[in-house]
């Protein structure tokens, strides 16, 4: 059975559907790609796996169990816009995120930080947009978490800091954690991904992996996207 | 080492034929030492799972093997990297026919072309 999985999940804001019948498992030791465009319903998605939404019916299991404190401590979420309090430094959310997860690596925040060129004395409300999101990413992936969601990890960064973002992912990331990353950047991610899932109008349109698209297609997941999706 | 991975096309038959041409080419040398898996990945911007299967298949062929102390090294079989060498060489000559003659180059021409080549330097 996969780590994380979605069955048959149905999510209504008030009286308008964001998922409905949504039913996909993501694996461990593998990097799930949640592909789709805006509003399509990956953050939905990821917020209910990370335990801060309910679904409206279908259920949501992480290792088997629903997500809830038990959970959360195994689960590292990365929330689609900075939620570092503006007058923190980068070193006060260092130390906040050792106080509050037991599987943080101090050590190994700092040192991602110093290689992204983030100054630990800088505050968050000084920091461009781009350098608070790789602030949090760093926090996130300084976790020994067994899973990991990044919502749009690379929205706000630089085109030329992308690969090193990627690069610093693949380093980062607990061995047999199971990793979902939701864009709607595919090209500059999909080369990382093994297994890609498409949300359309919150239902599940593509899930397979992304070297066996690629074989069958003879495309790149992105050009699949862009015809998945030109459609609409 | 340099990679160029195209995203249109399997990621894993790519990186096969980089590690290949590392290998055959000495930019990796014979008995060295390859960096881990993850390493390698983060290098080329890939997918862990795609780097080992193609770290996989290279080993199939004979070219890396994997020891239990020093982790995964270059083959010191200076015959397979030889002839990994000869293969792939062979396979840019026949690229390189194919284009002569599709450009209308007889063959005896595309071989006169090469040797001047070779002769100018």
């Amino acid at each position: 059975m996969s780590f994380l999985q979605f069955d048959n999940v149905t999510k209504y804001y008030g009286n308008r559907p964001a998922l409905q019948n949504v039913t996909c498992g993501m694996e461990p030791g593998r990097i799930t790609g949640l592909l789709g465009p805006n509003g399509s319903g990956k953050t939905t998605m990821l917020k209910l796996a990370a335990g801060l939404l309910q679904p409206t019916a279908g259920r949501v299991l992480i290792g088997g169990a629903a997500p809830g404190p038990e959970t959360k401590k195994l689960t590292a979420y990365l929330p689609d816009r900075v939620s570092l309090p503006r007058n923190f430094r980068a070193s006060d959310a260092v130390a906040l995120f050792a106080d509050f997860y037991a599987d943080f690596d101090a050590a190994k925040a700092v040192e991602m930080l110093r290689s992204l060129g983030v100054e630990a004395s800088q505050r968050i409300a000084s920091m461009s947009k781009g350098t608070q999101e790789k602030t949090q990413l760093c926090l996130t992936m300084s976790r020994g978490a067994k899973l990991f969601l990044l919502d749009e990890p690379l929205g706000g960064v630089d085109p030329a800091t992308r690969d090193y973002i990627l690069s610093t992912i693949i380093r980062g990331y607990t061995e047999d954690a199971t990793l979902v990353i939701s864009t709607h950047i595919i090209g500059d991610v999909e080369r990382i991904l093994d297994d890609v899932v498409f949300i359309q109008n919150g239902t599940v349109a593509v899930a397979d992996s992304a070297e066996h698209l690629r074989e069958t297609r003879g495309k790149s997941v992105d050009g699949i996207f862009r015809e998945v999706f030109a459609c609409l | 080492m340099e990679w160029s991975i195209r995203a249109d096309r399997p990621v894993y038959l790519q990186l096969l034929e980089q590690l290949e041409a590392a290998v055959a080419s000495g930019v990796y040398a014979p008995g060295e030492r390859l960096p881990g898996v993850r390493e390698l990945a983060a290098q080329a911007g890939v997918n862990p799972n795609t780097m080992q299967r193609a770290l996989a298949e290279l080993e199939a062929r004979g070219l890396v093997r994997t020891q239990r102390t020093a982790g995964r090294t270059v083959t010191d079989d200076a015959q397979a990297i030889a002839a990994a060498r000869r293969a792939l060489a062979e396979r840019h000559a026949r690229d390189y026919l194919a284009s002569a003659r599709a450009l209308g180059l007889d063959d005896n021409e595309a071989a006169a072309l090469l040797a001047a080549v070779i002769q100018e330097g």
